[in-house]
């Protein structure tokens, strides 16, 4: 073996090539060529869907006009609602501005959209601008119908036992002052959902484990009768989710009142009404947490762009499951929230669904068959505790489709779990805003 | 994760400390190994007395790393619960562990040379 006598020179030299090195491995690699087009891309709404393509067409199309339409000054990361609404983080952690992500070189209109003609391929904006389109994208997201559920409005949430995380930050921050209270008091908690289609339908569980254990933590749990109220005969889409949720409930000690639907509430009495199987029944509560029924938004309904005979009371965008192109009009793609498939509500969806989008555009443009499908992908973070999650990862066929199989089980509760969703989901969140991921 | 390669890793934790703590704390991270080798090159051998203060040190590191990442993350050691919890907490631990040692030793060398040799 040669004895070690490199001087300080050869020293420098070696550390500078390893330096180079390093560099040239850091470099992007995705090198793919740009494709020339003059094509007009319409991107109605900017909120996780609708930035992360506007970022990924910048990169991929030389020449193209690209126009997001959207009145929302602020960008909200919605997976950190939970979050907020537990305490764990402050309202301001999920707020940013739109303008913060968008890339140079697109348009945005600082206004709603009014009205889609998919036959004359125009968007009509709130102040009656015209705008034509070659493609357009429908990604405005959803709407919270808290009107539907009846003696509420969203200036009760924080006060007298009321939550409603889902409504924004600022509601998911006062949620956490109205779930303190209760975790503190105690007596009878009433954690809803709606029967419609939803964003993350993992939340709702999210919220009633983390006030269960910080009511444990607390040394408060024996005051509060906690009880989930299931819109139908299960507690999640995919039945094996549904039964391990069933068994953790169990040694949690919170009870399930299956097909509970909210319906109304009398903030005043606290009393709150559901409609069941047996007919209409109204329930005490020290709390209760409100997620009203969703839908989309009255533009898409009112375009004919929703299915006609499915979710008739919802009026998701009819697209194929696959390709998210709309099934009528083939320049016109939904993403995000909106998309008329049966799964898919969620940050992490968006993220497998820009890429589809993206090359069902591109392919169009090149007149090319489309290649990218969408499987469904949907992920949640099943928060089960303070410091503890479940990754739960699934497709369109109810089949768990673990990241990382044998090395993060999908099931378990671990702290991983809870790394990922507190350390590198939101960076990650970001990094697709940005087109990077 | 969908395409999960070095780019995206690197946007992640860019996106995590931001671009330009991020980078500091790579620099950072790269000067102190670069002086590492450094002074055993200049050094031509292990100084086991200067190594023994750094596995002194090596507990202290590990700690710390393991108590940074439970404030950062709001968690506690109760909340392990799988074999592959077990690993990342060794593994964090270890990495402290290491980075301290490396850390102190080098330190030592280009600060205390004439003195403790």
């Amino acid at each position: 073996m040669t004895k070690l006598t490199a001087t300080r020179r050869q020293f420098f030299g070696l550390a500078a090539g390893g330096a180079a090195a390093a560099a040239a491995l850091a470099a992007p690699s995705d090198v793919r060529a740009q494709v020339a087009t003059k094509a007009r891309i319409v991107i109605i709404g900017a909120g996780a869907g609708g930035t992360a393509l506007a970022n990924r067409l910048v990169m991929r199309l030389d020449g193209a006009e690209i126009t997001l339409i959207d009145p929302r000054v602020e960008h909200l990361y919605q997976p950190g609602l939970s979050l907020v609404a537990a305490g764990l983080k402050p309202a301001s952690y999920v707020v940013s501005k739109t303008t913060d992500w968008l890339p140079d070189g697109v348009t945005l209109i600082a206004e709603a959209a009014a009205a889609i003609d998919p036959e004359a391929k125009t968007v009509a904006t709130t102040s009656g601008q015209s705008v034509g389109y070659d493609f357009l994208v429908v990604a405005p997201g959803l709407v919270l119908d808290h009107d539907a559920i009846e003696g509420f409005s969203l200036d009760m949430v924080g006060q007298n036992g009321i939550g409603a995380l889902y409504a924004g930050p600022q509601y998911a921050a006062d949620t956490w002052k109205a779930a303190k209270a209760y975790t503190e008091t105690g007596g009878v908690g009433l954690f809803t959902r709606p029967a419609t289609e939803m964003k993350c339908a993992g939340a709702p569980l999210k919220h009633t484990f983390l006030i269960e254990d910080i009511a444990r933590t607390a040394g408060t749990r024996g005051k509060l009768d906690m009880h989930y109220m299931a819109n139908n005969d299960s507690l999640f889409g995919v039945p094996i989710v549904s039964e391990k949720v069933r068994m953790l409930f169990g040694d949690r000690g919170i009870t399930t009142d299956y097909s509970h639907v909210l319906r109304a509430i009398d903030a005043g009495a606290r009393t709150a009404t559901f409609d069941t199987p047996q007919g209409q029944v109204t329930r005490d509560y020290d709390y209760i947490h409100v997620i009203p029924p969703q839908g989309a938004p009255d533009v898409i309904r009112q375009s004919g762009l929703s299915w006609a005979d499915k979710w008739t009371d919802q009026g998701w965008v009819e697209c194929d499951m696959a390709s998210l192109r709309h099934l009528r009009y083939d320049d016109i793609w939904a993403l995000g929230d909106v998309a008329g498939v049966p799964k898919g509500k969620t940050a992490a969806s968006v993220k497998w669904q820009v890429p589809v989008v993206e090359d069902g555009i591109l392919a169009a443009i090149e007149g090319r068959e489309a290649t990218e499908t969408y499987n469904g992908y949907t992920s949640c973070p099943m928060i089960t505790r303070v410091g503890r999650a479940m990754l739960v990862e699934f497709d369109y066929n109810n089949n768990l489709v673990p990241s990382f199989p044998g090395i993060i089980a999908p099931l378990e509760e671990l702290w991983i779990s809870w790394l990922m969703k507190e350390v590198a989901l939101k960076p990650t969140y970001n990094a697709m805003l940005r087109g990077l991921a | 994760m969908k395409d999960l390669t070095f780019c995206t890793i690197l946007a992640v934790f860019e996106e995590i400390f931001g671009s330009g703590l991020f980078w500091a704390m790579v620099g950072i991270a790269a000067v102190v190994t670069v002086a590492y080798f450094y002074v055993l090159v200049r050094d031509h051998s292990i100084s086991w007395r200067k190594f023994l203060l750094a596995q002194l040190s090596m507990p202290i590191g590990a700690i710390a790393a393991v108590w940074f990442v439970l404030v950062m993350t709001s968690s506690s050691l109760r909340n392990l619960g799988g074999p592959v919890d077990v690993i990342v907490f060794l593994g964090i631990a270890a990495a402290g562990a290491v980075g301290i040692a490396i850390l102190v030793y080098t330190a030592q060398s280009l600060l205390m040379r004439r003195r403790s040799g």
